[in-house]
């Protein structure tokens, strides 16, 4: 059976009945969702709710234990490999390499994501002077303000111009100016065409997903743009969905 | 009565100034908050008050105890939970929290029902060893094992970065009920919402206090007037908003822009029509009440002026 075929036109990650179990644990439990091309998607739950082995699978990283997933149009079962050069991924823990210099770590995520040779130059100096950063070029990342760097993480996880972007509470610690200027950062990435597949705990940033699902015990409880949600659940804000949804989480944590 | 009190701390390393001049004073009973992002220098102060680390200048105490020259009876009544997970990862639940107790001298029984609602919590795990646990149930047992000797004074160092949003009304729920218990609580962190659940704050960035008051009076101080503003475009918007000159500042708050004014009074009708002519729809101009956010942004921007 070719499993291409049942990949719909313009949904860059698919997902059909998605499990992963750890023994008789079910971290994930059967999820289904589909993400289309240059949206921004929210991927909120509580710690534990299975966020982290969601996304993992669908990078490559962990092998599901039964349902299927393809992203950016390829199966993650069997092109897991393929799927590595077409995807970007930031999180807050790991980012960049803090004894390289700004353009090196340009350089090097560049090389490993494949970025042809002469075009990496030309690319990292256009980069630099639309995030303002030309003096820094040759600056330790290490000796950067922290929200410095997690612009510059982001820039470069999305500098091969992957077809989505899985983004770990990118935004966590960071000062609120550098919140927003980072969500900035991300809508220019989505009006490019870039697919934003985004975790947080800040529930206002839930605000600017364009669709928001929640996952409670390993499921998706909800999905929808917020503006749906807050309806449905008869909410002021996505913290009251959020909170209305999470409570009812009957497993604890592992 | 005062529970920890500093005056005109500074610290260097190297070449950064992590702490400038940082006093403050926590009433006994009170939850104080310092409120900041990663890098202001929280971790610093926290660790100053501890007696873990020396500051170049400045004066502090514990419960009228100096930092520097009483250090041992400090840490004998204060309880410390750092930002890092510090507890032993190959010990298990139980025996961490009847190591805390040996070092302390006292035993797990005797101080038992402080900690009770939050062990009882982890119990069912005890004989886990502490590097398996989750976030969350880690969080629960360095808190069980900072409280064990029953301090007088409890220091947090971020407890919640991290944590999701139910987990950490949780975790307060839990401060609440050791304020009720007499426990004067230093907490620190970088969720500007957590400000709110506090008797004083201390807003911190680039080791600098911006202010110290409690939140209803730093919420009242916002000098001015604040508008928020919708539209069925709230990216443009947020450009289109930014481009008229009469607009201060503007930030995205979840599903509305905050927007401040050049002059003291927003002409809504103007902005209105400025707003129709870009082909905006579905306008909403109303005046609001800051929150800590929108004041932690003001402070920031005026102070690095």
């Amino acid at each position: 059976m070719n499993t291409k075929e049942t990949v719909p036109e313009g949904k860059v990650v698919v997902a059909r009945n998605l499990t992963k179990m750890f023994g008789g644990f079910t971290a994930v439990d059967h999820i289904s969702f589909e993400v289309d091309k240059g949206e921004i998607f929210g991927f909120l739950g509580a710690n534990g709710a299975g966020k982290t082995t969601a996304m993992r699978m669908l990078c490559g990283l962990s092998k599901q234990t039964s349902g299927h997933a393809w992203v950016a149009g390829f199966d993650i079962a069997s092109e897991s490999e393929s799927i590595k050069k077409c995807i970007g991924y930031m999180s807050q823990k790991f980012a960049l390499y803090e004894d390289l210099e700004v353009w090196e770590n340009i350089r090097l995520y560049a090389g490993i994501y494949g970025v042809p040779e002469k075009e990496i130059a030309p690319k990292t100096d256009e980069l630099l002077q639309r995030l303002g950063f030309e003096s820094e070029k040759h600056t330790l990342v290490k000796s950067l303000p922290l929200g410095w760097k997690q612009k510059l993480a982001f820039s470069v996880a999305i500098f091969h111009e992957p077809k989505i972007v899985f983004l770990d509470e990118p935004t966590g610690g960071v000062d609120p100016a550098t919140r927003r200027q980072f969500w900035e950062l991300i809508y220019q990435a989505a009006d490019r065409g870039i697919t934003v597949f985004v975790t947080t705990h800040y529930m206002d940033e839930a605000e600017y997903c364009n669709r928001v699902t929640i996952m409670v015990d390993g499921r998706i409880d909800a999905l929808d743009s917020p503006k749906n949600l807050k309806q449905q659940y008869h909410a002021k804000n996505m913290n009251e969905v959020f909170h209305q949804l999470a409570r009812n989480a009957k497993r604890t944590e592992k | 009565m005062t529970a920890v009190s500093a005056s005109h701390l500074s610290k260097k390393y190297a070449k950064v100034q992590a702490l400038k001049d940082v006093s403050l004073d926590v009433s006994e009973g009170d939850i104080f908050g310092i409120i900041g992002p990663d890098g202001a220098g929280k971790s610093t102060l926290f660790r100053i008050l501890t007696t873990l680390l020396l500051a170049d200048e400045g004066t502090a105490t514990v419960n009228g105890l100096d930092v520097v020259h009483d250090y041992l009876k400090i840490r004998a009544q204060v309880g410390y939970m750092p930002g890092r997970f510090s507890l032993y990862q190959d010990l298990t639940v139980e025996e961490n929290l009847t190591f805390f107790a040996s070092v302390f001298n006292t035993t797990v029984q005797a101080n038992y029902e402080l900690i009770k609602d939050i062990y009882q919590q982890i119990e069912p795990f005890k004989t886990r060893r502490a590097g398996a646990l989750s976030g969350g149930m880690k969080q629960k047992l360095a808190l069980c094992c900072a409280l064990i000797h029953k301090p007088s004074v409890l220091f947090l160092d971020e407890p919640t970065t991290g944590v999701d949003p139910v987990s950490r009304k949780e975790f307060w729920d839990m401060l609440k009920r050791l304020k009720k218990e007499g426990i004067s609580i230093l907490v620190s962190t970088p969720y500007m919402d957590e400000a709110s659940l506090c008797d004083r704050i201390a807003l911190i960035q680039e080791g600098l206090f911006l202010k110290t008051d409690t939140p209803q009076n730093i919420v009242k101080a916002f000098d001015r007037e604040l508008w928020s503003v919708q539209s069925d475009h709230m990216s443009r918007l947020l450009t289109d908003l930014r481009m008229n000159t009469e607009v201060e500042s503007c930030f995205a708050f979840g599903d509305a822009h905050h927007v401040t004014h050049k002059h003291t009074f927003l002409k809504e009708e103007a902005l209105t029509s400025y707003l129709k002519n870009l082909g905006h729809s579905n306008i909403h101009i109303h005046q609001i009440q800051a929150n800590i956010e929108d004041c932690f942004m003001r402070l920031s921007d005026t102070k690095s002026l």
